[in-house]
């Protein structure tokens, strides 16, 4: 297994690179669009309140792959030629972005209303108080389920192997198919996944300890 | 337009509802065991009996931050290596109820801590033996406050299964790639119904889930 990883160490560590950059990217972009849909889906408006419902609902009852291969296939076919680690990314954000936004929105909820109404009172516009009152509080309250939501991004990132995106998943079955050693290649796979997954776990278990 | 009429005739629609009927097939029989599998070795990690309750512990988290997909091709390519090859079906199911049983296990056992150490004490000091305890007065009353979380890991489940495609199950997501492998103006409408389908369960479920949350609180 030693000599298996030492052959292919530089195929692992590149998927292992996209992975991680994958990860990274669809966790920024995720954030930024969760959160907007989490206020929308708290606004005064009650349209606001359905475009956010909608947006949360539909992703989050669709499978990932299908949301990604849509991408894939459509993208190219009609927009611009992307590739599939782009096209992967893209499904991840919008995936992803729909759980951040059920999380954030959650957080909001959990955040005294009276916070709202005294920074209101105070003269401060919604998106003022939600910006600098609220928003500061419900984003304390959920690190922990964001940090259990980047587990699962990170895991869910084994789909670009579908679209050819280069991550880890993808450089694994390249490498198990030309070392017909299957079994050794995909435990070597699952450690470097745990590599990141494990410790920000244990991590989040801590916090949540120390929070409750 | 045309493309949409012709992308939706009966047979192709045909051919994607008896893929979805793998699709549930597959989910719901992995949900039962996995149900099973996982109410043990969530009791176990809960009993806290030396070194055992620990090793499961930490196989629970390990598998639990892997992603499916790979354990779907370790299930299918990998275990052909130890004299035991599934067929397609089985070894779908084989992957989900194992990563499933580690998922559903740590649901139980959150649920378990959840319910008032009181109850245990009180059934404890009643007479009853510790699985007396657990079966008749923590189990029922954990059950029902994990109703929210074990009905979004069947979503999940029933979502994920359509990463089985990798291994060419005929579930719904394959037999929309054959659909839309015939004719690429079929791309956009297939993947619309495939949604549409999928939304479907998955949303009902999730007001079902709402509604029960209700009824019981």
């Amino acid at each position: 297994m030693i000599k298996l990883l030492v052959d292919n160490w530089s195929e692992f560590i590149s998927g292992f690179g996209w992975t991680v950059l994958s990860s990274i990217v669809a966790l920024f972009f995720s954030l930024i669009i969760g959160s907007l849909f989490a206020i929308l889906e708290v606004m005064p408006s009650k349209v606001a309140r359905v475009i956010g419902n909608v947006y949360v609902e539909i992703f989050r009852n669709i499978p990932l792959l299908v949301i990604t291969m849509f991408f894939y296939l459509v993208i190219p076919l009609y927009v611009v030629k992307i590739n599939g680690f782009t096209a992967g990314t893209i499904g991840l954000t919008i995936y992803t972005s729909a759980f951040i936004a059920e999380t954030v929105r959650s957080g909001i909820n959990s955040v005294d209303v009276g916070q709202m109404e005294a920074s209101r009172a105070q003269g401060m516009t919604f998106w003022q108080a939600m910006r600098y009152i609220v928003l500061p509080q419900a984003f304390k309250l959920v690190i922990p389920p964001l940090g259990n939501q980047f587990i699962n991004l990170v895991k869910n990132s084994s789909v670009l192997a579908f679209v050819a995106g280069f991550d880890l998943m993808y450089q694994g079955n390249a490498i198990a198919s030309t070392s017909f050693q299957t079994v050794n290649t995909y435990i070597i796979v699952g450690l470097f996944y745990l590599v990141i997954t494990l410790p920000i776990s244990y991590y989040m278990q801590h916090l949540e300890r120390k929070l409750a | 337009m045309q493309n949409w009429i012709d992308a939706y005739s009966w047979i192709n629609i045909r051919f994607l509802l008896q893929g979805l009927e793998i699709t549930i097939l597959i989910s719901v029989i992995s949900v039962v065991l996995s149900f099973i599998f996982g109410s043990v070795l969530g009791i176990i990690r809960y009993a806290k009996i030396p070194y055992f309750s620990r090793i499961v512990g930490f196989i629970i988290d390990v598998v639990r931050n892997l992603p499916l997909l790979l354990i779907i091709f370790f299930t299918y390519f990998g275990l052909p290596a130890f004299g035991f090859k599934p067929d397609t079906i089985p070894a779908a199911i084989l992957a989900m109820t194992f990563f499933e049983s580690m998922m559903i296990a740590e649901i139980i056992r959150s649920g378990i801590l959840a319910v008032d150490i009181g109850q245990m004490e009180a059934a404890r000091a009643q007479g009853m033996k510790l699985g007396q305890a657990m079966w008749h007065v923590i189990l029922p009353q954990a059950y029902k406050k994990m109703i929210p979380a074990l009905v979004s890991q069947f979503i999940s489940l029933i979502k994920d299964t359509s990463l089985a495609t990798i291994i060419v199950v005929p579930e719904l997501m394959q037999h929309g790639q054959v659909v839309y492998g015939q004719n690429p103006n079929y791309i956009i409408p297939v993947f619309v119904i495939m949604a549409v389908m999928y939304f479907i369960v998955c949303y009902a479920l999730s007001l079902l889930s709402k509604y029960i949350d209700r009824r019981m609180a």
